[in-house]
């Protein structure tokens, strides 16, 4: 039997029963359809976090007092040596280092004509909104040496607002952990990432940071290097500074691909656990193609009989079963696609911010999948079928 | 040409043994007409099934026109039923959803016959049974007689060299039974080996040789 006969034997079979393979078929679309959407929204999400997490920009790496493998355990801890503004000086000088951002955080009261709020207090230096890109949205940033300990301060987005409201802060005196500072400038609003509100936040330059919250180390350095600059290169670079200055290796680097990796893992597998979840209404889908098929082989065993009477072979007859198997699936699969079309469209519109992205790969492998599952939903029922005897088939009415 | 030799056929019913076919011998030349008779429950389907290579027999040989058919294996087999042996069924066994020339076509369909080939083949058929003005009515358009003629139509368009017919007017009038009676006699004027099961003395009486069996056994 060549392959366009079986193909239109599948097919005139499978619509002999319109309705019944309809509603089969459409068993299947649901798991498709649910399938599908719910990996799409994961692999939104997972977009759309890594994105909103490459806005610091990609060339960029951090550097924390003490080693990876030490941390946490306190008798080594006691060796690392601080982190200062001085090797945050240093660094500056490296080849291929463009800026450079001593982080120092903590968290207080930030006063203003008796408004209080508490918010985040980062000590940065001048290079931050740069490097971050972190625009200024009034006034300006921190200028001159990075380790100038003045009492100016920038305000993050909500944190003006708060305190401000529509008002001009700039040139204003506001006490911030109990000290006057000068707001000079504010940053424009950076939304949240993770859950954390990135505007509720006070920049004050390092140096007075560190005297805040009485430190004698940085938390972080940042540092962003130049473009033609290679990032194993700079890495060995900055280690051999550290080491030249602290005596020994006590510092750990993260660059942004570290970052960018384990967030992905993450994620990934956040996405995958969702579609495992998606994955039960698939099931669904293949035991109702199971059902209907071994109805279908009961009906038609008769017809076994007389194809096998014909001429037809064991495998043949497998071979047809297992394609209305298949063609049940895929039809399945097809209207789970249209379903999910549908679906985006309705859901864009009640929230148009939810992020949802649909690639090539992933619609062809619905179909792929639909097919693979039709065919293992298929094997029992046709070789139920392949192995009926044809005399007692042709035997039944 | 068909021979068989010493044939054997036993059913095991729980403890019991059903003797179907007991020791048949028999040879049949090319282009005979023979009418199988006998009580029921006397082996008459058995031995259509094992001629027509859908059973084995438990021991004898059985040779089809010098083929031994007892020692081939199942893929053999198949090729040999499709190429030598057509069926005529009591009830049809037409396909419901395929049409009158769909059902003619469906053996040559099964053996991969290239579609024009095919063709010509079910128009010779459909012309010679009178089917050409029922040729895409579906089965259930069609009366008892016509169906079981579009059936004698799909056994005989791979041009099988003996038809095998179980009772194959058992499901019809007198008239649409006569008329093809009458179709299957004229089939064997032109050569094919007839072999027709029935109860029907006066049919029985028609064939130019009579098969009588009992408990398994041609007397
Ligand atoms: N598959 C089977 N399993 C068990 N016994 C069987 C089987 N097929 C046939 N038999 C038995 O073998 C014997 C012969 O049966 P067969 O069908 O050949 O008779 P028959 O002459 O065709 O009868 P009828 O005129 O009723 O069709 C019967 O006793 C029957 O019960
Ligand atoms: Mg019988």
């Amino acid at each position: 039997m060549n392959w366009v006969d079986a193909g239109r034997w599948v097919i005139s079979s499978v619509f002999s029963h319109r309705f019944r393979s309809l509603l089969t078929a459409l068993g299947m679309a649901v798991g498709i359809a649910s399938v599908t959407l719910l990996t799409a929204i994961g692999e939104g999400v997972q977009h759309y976090v890594l994105d909103s997490f490459s806005q610091f920009g990609a060339r960029i790496i951090a550097i924390n007092p003490g080693l990876k493998e030490t941390h946490g355990s306190g008798g080594l801890l006691s060796t690392v040596r601080p982190l200062t503004l001085r090797d945050a000086q240093a660094l500056k000088q490296l080849a291929g280092v463009e800026k450079v951002v001593p982080v120092v955080q903590g968290s207080g009261t930030v006063e203003f004509n008796h408004r209080q709020r508490n918010g985040v207090i980062l000590g940065v230096g001048p290079d931050m909104s740069e490097a971050w890109n972190f625009k200024v949205a009034q006034g300006r940033f921190f200028s001159g040496d990075l380790e100038d300990a003045r009492p100016t301060a920038v305000l993050g987005y909500t944190m003006k607002k708060e305190l401000f409201g529509e008002t001009s802060p700039l040139g204003q005196y506001i006490r911030v952990g109990g000290q006057r500072f000068r707001v000079i400038g504010t940053i424009e609003e950076k939304g949240q990432m993770l859950g954390m509100d990135l505007d509720d936040t006070i920049y004050i330059p390092a140096q007075n940071g560190l005297q805040m919250f009485n430190r004698e180390s940085l938390m972080e350095i940042n540092v962003v290097f130049s473009a033609n600059t290679s990032l194993q290169h700079l890495e060995k670079s900055i280690m051999q500074l550290m080491i030249d200055r602290h005596g020994r290796e006590d510092v750990t680097l993260t660059t942004q691909n570290d970052m960018l990796e384990s967030m992905d893992k993450i994620l990934s597998i956040l996405k995958l656990s969702v579609g495992a979840l998606g994955s039960i209404s698939l099931l669904v889908g293949a035991v109702g193609i199971l059902a209907i098929m071994t109805t279908t082989v009961k009906e038609r065993t008769a017809e076994v009989g007389l194809l096998r009477a014909l001429g037809a072979d064991k495998k043949t007859v497998l071979h047809l079963f297992l394609g209305e198997a298949i063609v049940l699936a895929l039809m399945g699969g097809a209207l789970g696609l249209l379903l999910l079309f549908m679906l985006t469209g309705v859901l864009h519109m009640a929230l148009p911010g939810l992020p949802v992205t649909f690639n090539v790969f992933f619609l062809g492998l619905a179909l792929f999948v639909s097919a693979l599952i039709g065919l293992i939903a298929g094997v029992f029922p046709a070789g139920q079928a392949a192995n009926l005897d044809p005399i007692k088939a042709l035997h039944e009415e | 040409m068909i021979e068989l030799k010493h044939l054997e056929k036993k059913f095991h019913i729980g403890d019991q043994v059903v003797h179907a076919l007991d020791d048949v011998s028999l040879r049949i030349e090319q282009g005979e007409y023979i009418a199988v008779m006998g009580p029921s429950g006397s082996g008459k389907s058995t031995l259509m099934n094992i001629l027509g290579l859908l059973d084995r027999a438990n021991s004898g040989d059985y040779l089809l026109d010098g083929i031994n058919a007892s020692a081939l294996g199942e893929a053999e087999r198949t090729r040999l039923r499709s190429d030598k042996i057509g069926f005529v069924f009591q009830s049809y066994h037409l396909v419901p959803r395929l049409t009158a020339r769909e059902n003619v076509e469906l053996p040559m369909m099964l053996s991969g016959i290239p579609v024009k080939q095919r063709k010509k083949a079910v128009d010779d058929v459909l012309d010679k049974l009178n089917l050409m003005d029922r040729a895409h009515h579906s089965p259930n358009q069609l009366s008892g007689g016509q169906r079981q003629r579009v059936a004698i139509g799909r056994a005989i368009v791979m041009k099988p060299s003996i038809l095998l017919a179980d009772e194959p007017t058992g499901n019809l009038d007198s008239k649409s039974g006569e008329e093809v009676t009458k179709l299957l006699e004229s089939l064997n004027d032109e050569g094919i080996t007839l072999m027709i099961v029935t109860h029907d003395p006066t049919l029985g009486a028609r064939a130019r040789r009579q098969l009588n069996m009992l408990d398994g056994r041609i007397v």
